[in-house]
């Protein structure tokens, strides 16, 4: 280990490199678009710039991730040429790149990863531990090249219609699989831990599934253009924070299986040790509860503008506040009072029944004003 | 002994207070309380419960506050215990917390470092200035303390750890607060000691008592007002519980137009109001404005939202079809208003409801689109490849306005009538559309009135006053009975028996319908011959409807139509429409021909002053979530004596990361140094 912490991580050439093709993409876009974003718009850009060149250099991997993603992407906006016919007729749209395309590529892949996860952990074999993973990448990089080309493709079914993919039940799922794998990756990689994946493979699988009913039972792929109290800039970033929380906590319960299982001498020898299970659950819970304030509070935010008041007591806000409270209890009795063991992942695993419930079941089975997402 | 006494007392309430365990508990029972809250509807009119519960547990449920919980006492008294327990718990740590952060622990002796888990000792004196270099380097603070003939350098770094629990606990209180201000306690606390009282009855504004009026100085509301065009309000309305409170406004608000759009999907795309904020004394322009969803408009503290819309009293024109004289009238009404309506004998009141300008449908995928001539392709191919396209090709059709009405007779029965405007159009046919229902619940049954070549009823009015005529019924029957004579369908001798039956065929039908001759013929008919008489009479009926048509338009002077597949097809249309509207439970017809829309638009007014509090608390919880997990306390001690050097670390939270920080300061301060003996 040569770094000591953060602070003290050498800035390589590959972060300059990144760096720089970070600066030279934002000036590109300022160079062609400057004229149509507004204050805030351009605030948004300069921000994303100081935030991606922090991301890539506190995460390596994403130095590679976002330039290849969005440059695959781009190709693909390159091919329809405006046209979103050319999603049928073009080959390479067709077949890979137009985002349903690339949702089912990301489907395949996610369930592929999840067979090879299990098998690397059964027989104790490295190198299917490393394909999975590198299927899980390969999944992620498909979900967010979707998300891309999808935001693209809403603008041309209308000017009027275009808008960031996180507006519907449908696009929140691609991106909760997209944000679980990689949190997930990211421990993997930090614990190098990779057995962890079958398990947390399990629940993206599930929202796979989830995914893939949900298209062809329900046609909930189609865009639909944004209702009133949609549109707003708020939803761009609302929506992500509360599917880093989601993805967390997803995360936390499936190592929590993992840990009880282990405690009962089933995959004892081939899952990460008993601590470290809970330790990485634990720092999912602590980042996922971080994440899940945020987006919380921007939804008050939202809220105070759109419903006429940050706090209405609507069953979404008060699911939320469950969830919350939820994860605060988690936390302080793990660290005030030392809990260990069992107890904290049999909580970790009926948590993720909570936020499932705040997540999906209150759309279904409360009414309120949060009804954006119903089945 | 007494007060030793009282003084434990007070000591262990304060303990359990403070306490964590009782934090959890109250969040617990505040987790419960929400649930219940979310799962039983809130604020609901009361009847709604009454019918849902039944009396028996709206008896228990009402006093709990069930109905509305989160305004309910015993919540409040929760949320203020725990605001309480918070701040107890704040004043029990803060001095310890602060003492913390400035300490550095610099006290420590060579055996307490040894007794920590992450030590290291070795057999050589580190040099002082290396060492305080690389702390320097690594973001250490530090103090240095002579000991003896050895030297104490602790350091520390990430103290604003700590500062973690003071942000995140006195962030709960801070939101509290805000929310208290925002709260409406102040106007409960009235209601208990009763100088004010909500409003249960309908009365205009103006007639409200002082009791159930807020003055325009009210720190906190937030209420509703509906605005038509070209209206103003002074004063909005606060539900509370059973009733309502008048709230004045520090303004008036006046609406000038509301707009609404859609995009071509149906689906609403923009709700917006133009509004005047006037002066309440002068009623002079302040300030003017659009808000929109998303978008409101402060004014003088108060915000102004778009909350909802609708019909705000609509100038209609009908034309009005008396079904018992067939008289044809004109009719001027307004939306949202009641009138009278005599028919004959009996009177009735005419509630008319709301304009609805659009009506859009989605109609399913039709099956037949692509070709046909492919191969039979399994549902999950066209899944599979309507999935690639993420475009939807729904049909979306606009069906035109609608008026929706009552018509109550003097029992007070009522039947709810929705019609269309426009003309139905399917298969170059027009029908004028009328829905009907008896009850709320149930759905409208549609009945489609056939239209004529100018888009009218006056020929279906013709064709069914001549057929419902049983005067006429022996003209129209002769007519018939001439023409099946003359198609050979009957032999000169049955002519007359044939146009007696057809006689009788009219007169079941013009005393109700086909199931009146349904019934003829179950009573009549036995049951082997029933079918093949029904389709004779069917037949002869359908003959007659075509010569009551021709007798219709000659004693309207008016040219016959030809019977053509078009007319043949208005007709039968006549027959059915004719039949239903012996079930139609309105003795008149009402046909929209003409509007003036006004529309409404629903604002929601609040004032929030503790709005930027609660922002405030949001993100002291925030900074505070992210110090205590983000920021770790690590404290290094290296204790250098003339023969040794002890190095010792702890950290805030025991992690692998302390592991592996402390192995590395020890490889970078102390490289191939071994392991003293001990």
């Amino acid at each position: 280990m040569n770094s000591l912490s953060l602070k003290n991580r050498r800035f390589n050439t590959a972060d300059v490199l990144f760096t720089l093709f970070i600066v030279v993409t934002a000036l590109v876009s300022w160079q062609k678009y400057h004229s149509f974003l507004d204050y805030y718009e351009q605030g948004i850009l300069i921000g994303s710039v100081a935030g991606l060149c922090w991301f890539g250099w506190f995460w390596p991997a994403m130095r590679v991730f976002f330039p290849v993603c969005g440059i695959i992407a781009l190709g693909a906006i390159e091919l329809y040429a405006g046209d979103l016919s050319r999603g049928q007729t073009e080959f390479w749209l067709k077949y890979l790149l137009s985002s349903q395309s690339a949702v089912m590529w990301m489907c395949v892949l996610f369930f592929l990863a999840t067979i090879l996860y299990w098998i690397g952990l059964l027989r104790q074999s490295a190198t299917a531990l490393s394909i999975a993973s590198g299927l899980t990448w390969a999944a992620a990089g498909a979900a967010m090249i979707s998300k891309l080309v999808r935001w693209y493709e809403s603008y041309l079914i209308g000017a009027d219609v275009g808008h960031i993919p996180v507006s519907n039940l449908y696009e929140v799922f691609i991106l909760f699989c997209l944000m679980t794998a990689l949190m997930y990756l990211y421990y993997e990689a930090q614990f190098a831990a990779k057995t962890m994946g079958a398990f947390v493979l399990l629940v993206i699988s599930a929202a796979v599934g989830f995914i893939i009913w949900y298209s062809l039972d329900r046609q909930a792929h189609e865009i639909q253009p944004l209702i009133p109290a949609l549109q707003s800039w708020w939803m761009k970033i609302h929506v992500p924070a509360n599917f880093v929380g989601y993805g967390s906590f997803a995360i936390a319960s499936m190592l929590g299986v993992a840990q009880l299982l282990s405690a009962r001498g089933i995959l004892t020898n081939k899952l990460p040790s008993y601590d470290t299970l809970g330790e990485v659950m634990y720092k999912a819970i602590a980042v996922g509860f971080l994440f899940f304030t945020i987006a919380t509070v921007l939804g008050a935010m939202w809220a105070a503008d759109a419903w006429g008041g940050y706090w209405s007591w609507d069953p979404k806000e008060t699911w939320a506040l469950i969830v919350w409270l939820n994860y605060a209890a988690w936390l302080h009795v793990r660290l005030i009072k030392g809990w260990r063991g069992d107890i904290l992942a049999w909580w970790a695993v009926i948590g993720l029944f909570v936020t499932t419930f705040a997540f999906i079941g209150v759309n279904m089975f409360l009414s309120g004003l949060h009804s954006y997402g119903g089945l | 002994m007494m007060t030793s006494n009282t003084h434990t007392f007070r000591r262990a309430l304060f303990d359990l207070l403070s306490s964590m365990r009782f934090a959890i508990s109250l969040l617990t029972l505040l987790a419960i309380a929400s649930i219940i809250g979310t799962v039983l509807k809130q604020n609901e009119p009361y009847v709604n419960y009454r019918v849902e519960f039944g009396d028996f547990w709206f008896s228990i449920f009402e006093p709990l506050g069930l109905f509305d919980v989160y305004h309910s006492i015993w919540f409040l008294l929760i949320l203020a215990f725990l605001v309480f327990s918070t701040c107890l718990c704040i004043w029990r740590h803060f001095p310890g917390v602060m003492r913390e952060i400035r300490s550095y622990r610099d006290k420590a002796s060579a055996n307490s470092l040894r007794l920590m888990s992450h030590h290291h000792e070795i057999n050589q004196p580190l040099e002082q200035e290396q060492v305080c270099q690389h702390l320097t380097e690594h973001g250490y603070r530090y103090r240095l303390r002579i000991d003896g003939d050895a030297t104490l350098i602790a350091a520390k770094k990430g103290s604003w750890q700590r500062l973690g629990y003071l942000f995140t606990h006195s962030a709960i209180v801070v939101i509290c607060i805000g929310g208290l201000m925002d709260g409406n306690l102040p106007l409960k606390v009235m209601e208990m000691l009763n100088i004010k009282t909500a409003e249960t009855r309908n009365v205009p504004q103006s007639q409200i008592p002082e009791m159930s009026r807020l003055a325009s100085n009210n720190l906190s509301f937030r209420g509703n007002v509906s605005l038509s065009e070209g209206s103003s309000a002074s004063v909005v309305f606060l539900n509370s519980g059973n009733g309502y409170f008048v709230q004045e406004l520090p303004f008036i608000l006046k609406l000038n137009k509301f707009h609404i759009e859609h995009y071509s999907t149906g689906m609403p795309k923009l709700f917006a109001s133009d509004i005047d904020v006037l002066d309440i004394k002068t009623g002079k322009v302040i300030q003017s404005g659009t808000i929109k969803v998303n978008h409101p408009l402060v004014v003088d503290g108060v915000a102004i939202y778009q909350a909802s819309f609708g019909d705000g009293g609509s100038g209609l024109e009908f034309v009005q079809w008396d079904l018992l004289s067939n008289a044809k009238s004109k009719l001027a009404a307004q939306s949202q208003t009641e009138l009278a309506l005599t028919a004959g004998q009996a009177n009735y009141r005419l509630e008319i409801g709301d304009l609805r300008p659009f009506n859009i449908e989605t109609l399913d995928k039709t099956a037949t689109t692509g070709d046909t001539s492919a191969v039979a392709v399994s549902p999950l191919q066209t899944a599979l490849a309507s999935a690639q396209s993420v475009q939807g090709d729904r049909n979306v059709r606009n069906l035109g306005p609608t008026i929706q009405f009552k018509v109550r007779d003097d029992r007070g029965q009522a039947v709810e009538y929705q019609n269309y405007m426009q003309p139905f159009i399917e298969n170059d046919s027009s029908y004028f559309i009328t829905g009907m229902r008896r009850e709320v619940a149930s759905a409208f049954a549609f009945t489609r009135i056939p239209l004529d070549q100018d888009m009218q009823l006056d020929a279906f009015m013709r064709f069914r006053s001549t057929i419902l005529n049983e005067h006429l019924h022996a003209d129209i029957t002769k007519r018939t009975a001439a023409k099946a004579l003359k198609a050979g369908g009957v032999s000169a001798s049955g002519e007359a028996q044939f146009a007696e039956i057809a006689e009788g065929v009219l007169f079941q039908f013009s005393q109700g319908g086909f199931p009146a001759i349904e019934s003829f013929l179950e009573k009549k008919v036995p049951q082997a011959e029933r079918q093949v008489v029904a389709q004779t009479y069917l037949k002869i009926l359908q003959s007659a409807a075509i010569d009551a048509m021709e007798l219709a338009q000659a004693q309207a002077g008016l040219p016959v139509t030809p019977t053509d597949n078009m007319q043949y097809r208005f007709l039968m249309d006549s027959l059915v429409a004719t039949s239903s509207l012996f079930d139609y439970g309105s003795p008149a017809i009402l046909q929209l021909t003409g509007f003036n829309e006004v529309k409404s638009s629903g604002f929601q007014l609040t004032r929030s002053p503790g709005k930027n509090v609660v922002y405030l608390g949001s993100l002291l919880l925030i900074i505070g979530i992210f110090c205590m997990f983000y920021i770790r306390e690590n404290r290094l001690w290296i204790r250098i004596s003339p023969h040794s050097t002890l190095i010792a670390m702890s950290s805030n939270r025991k992690t692998d990361d302390l592991n592996r920080e402390f192995a590395a300061h020890i490889e970078h301060l102390a490289p191939n140094q071994q392991q003293a003996p001990l």
